[in-house]
């Protein structure tokens, strides 16, 4: 049963990350572009966590006492719990840069955008 | 039970991700990406990854929705997107996709104990942290020790993200702009969320301190209570107002912060050198190199919160200055 929960979960990580990506491809709108990144990078972040699991683990915090406990890889959990945190700033700064095309065109729909640039 | 309740959490994820995609309304997509981030951190608690489950929960449901909104607020609330080349970007990504899954036959199944990702430093880092540095949690002791130089890179990309939106968002906003109705100032006239609101308050902060603290034996440590901490003090500007919160923390109090919490982590890095160690080396901190150890991670995980709750509200408080 783990094992095809082992698969699924991989499945999901390729479904989410498609998902985002067919985001970022298709949608003019630059709200929707970085929402569509979020879902991106949270399906590799789903990815770096499903490969931390220990069958039979336990989160890693080190119980006194316990005799041959398992416990799940620390270093994924590392990578990504930093990951999350720079995440949210790099898509701030994205949505800075976003409003200020708001400003500036009044405009953020990729292709109204692209019309104003037009070379007259 | 556990196997059902998780593969019905990761449908649900796709189901929430597709709707994210599929509606034109932004508010409702933002509101269902924060129902994402929730059953996000949901699936990694299942997989044993109680801090990064925090983590998720604080940042993703939490920030990340506040700063999406407040960048609403200041562009436009419907998407008016064209509708070109989906078939041949819907090929492609079905493709894509495809070929993810057929390479995922090749991945060893989850929770195999004898993956290769289990083999190289993680058993070390399992079997020497009681030895080096005394805390039971192992993913403080990685994070702020064994791998402290990539924690004061993260804590610096941080830094360099907030100080980039306040320049971007600093330019003043064109006059002729019409004034755009805040989301954050309707809180202000409901009186239930006002009242819950303020009760909550305290004990989100408490509850911040202690994840800061208690970082060292539970799930926690600086980046989660930095962002815990942040939810209550921007949940407080939502109902309270923008120039309150302001009043109670001023803006360069919060911009302080963000660089005093980086300096401290460098500075303590810097007193392993002077002590006679390497960079980021606690051990030569105190007599006992174990105590050492465990004062360097206390001080560095301090800088770490303060720098991720500044850089936080700094950030809230440059899209809702804008309003």
């Amino acid at each position: 049963m783990l094992e095809f929960l082992g698969y699924y979960n991989y499945w999901v990580f390729a479904i989410l990350l498609m998902i985002g990506f067919y985001a970022v491809i298709t949608r003019g709108n630059l709200i929707k572009k970085l929402l569509g990144l979020s879902i991106f990078q949270s399906a590799v972040f789903l990815m770096y966590i499903t490969m931390d699991k220990v069958e039979g683990g336990t989160a890693p915090i080190i119980q006194k006492g316990a005799v041959d406990q398992l416990y799940s890889n620390p270093l994924p959990q590392v990578l990504i719990l930093t990951a999350i945190v720079v995440g949210v700033s790099t898509t701030a700064l994205g949505l800075a840069i976003v409003v200020r095309i708001k400003d500036v065109y009044g405009t953020i729909e990729e292709h109204e955008l692209f019309e104003e640039n037009r070379p007259q | 039970m556990i196997i059902v309740f998780a593969l019905f959490l990761l449908t649900l994820l796709v189901v929430t991700a597709v709707a994210v995609i599929r509606t034109e309304n932004l508010f409702v997509a933002v509101m269902l990406m924060a129902i994402f981030s929730l059953l996000m951190a949901a699936n990694f608690f299942i997989l044993d990854a109680a801090d990064v489950a925090l983590t998720e929960a604080a940042v993703g449901a939490g920030v990340t929705t506040v700063i999406f909104l407040g960048a609403l607020a200041l562009t436009v609330e419907h998407e008016r997107s064209r509708k070109t080349g989906r078939w041949l970007a819907l090929g492609v990504v079905v493709s894509t996709m495809l070929v993810l899954i057929y390479a995922t036959f090749d991945k060893p199944r989850l929770g195999d104990p004898t993956a290769p990702v289990h083999q190289h430093v993680a058993p070390w880092y399992l079997e020497k942290t009681p030895e080096l540095i005394g805390i039971p949690n192992v993913v403080t002791a990685v994070l702020g020790s064994f791998r402290g130089y990539d924690t004061l890179g993260e804590v610096f990309v941080v830094l360099a993200a907030c100080v980039g939106v306040l320049f971007v968002l600093s330019a003043s906003p064109p006059s002729h702009r019409a004034p755009t109705k805040p989301g954050s100032a309707k809180l202000r006239h409901h009186v239930v969320p006002k009242v819950v609101g303020r009760l909550l308050i305290p004990f989100i902060v408490l509850f911040g301190l202690y994840v800061q603290f208690h970082g060292e034996y539970g799930p926690g440590g600086g980046f989660q209570a930095g962002a815990i901490i942040a939810t209550a003090l921007i949940l407080h500007a939502l109902i309270e107002g923008e120039a309150a919160a302001l009043r109670s923390i001023p803006r360069r109090v919060l911009l302080g912060m963000v660089a005093a919490g980086a300096l401290l982590y460098t500075l303590v890095g810097i007193a392993g050198i002077v002590l006679g160690g390497n960079f980021l080396d606690y051990s030569v901190l105190a007599t006992n190199p174990v105590k050492g150890q465990q004062i360097g991670i206390l001080a560095i995980e301090a800088g770490v919160g303060i720098t991720v709750c500044g850089a936080l509200l700094s950030i809230f408080h440059a899209f809702a200055a804008r309003d």
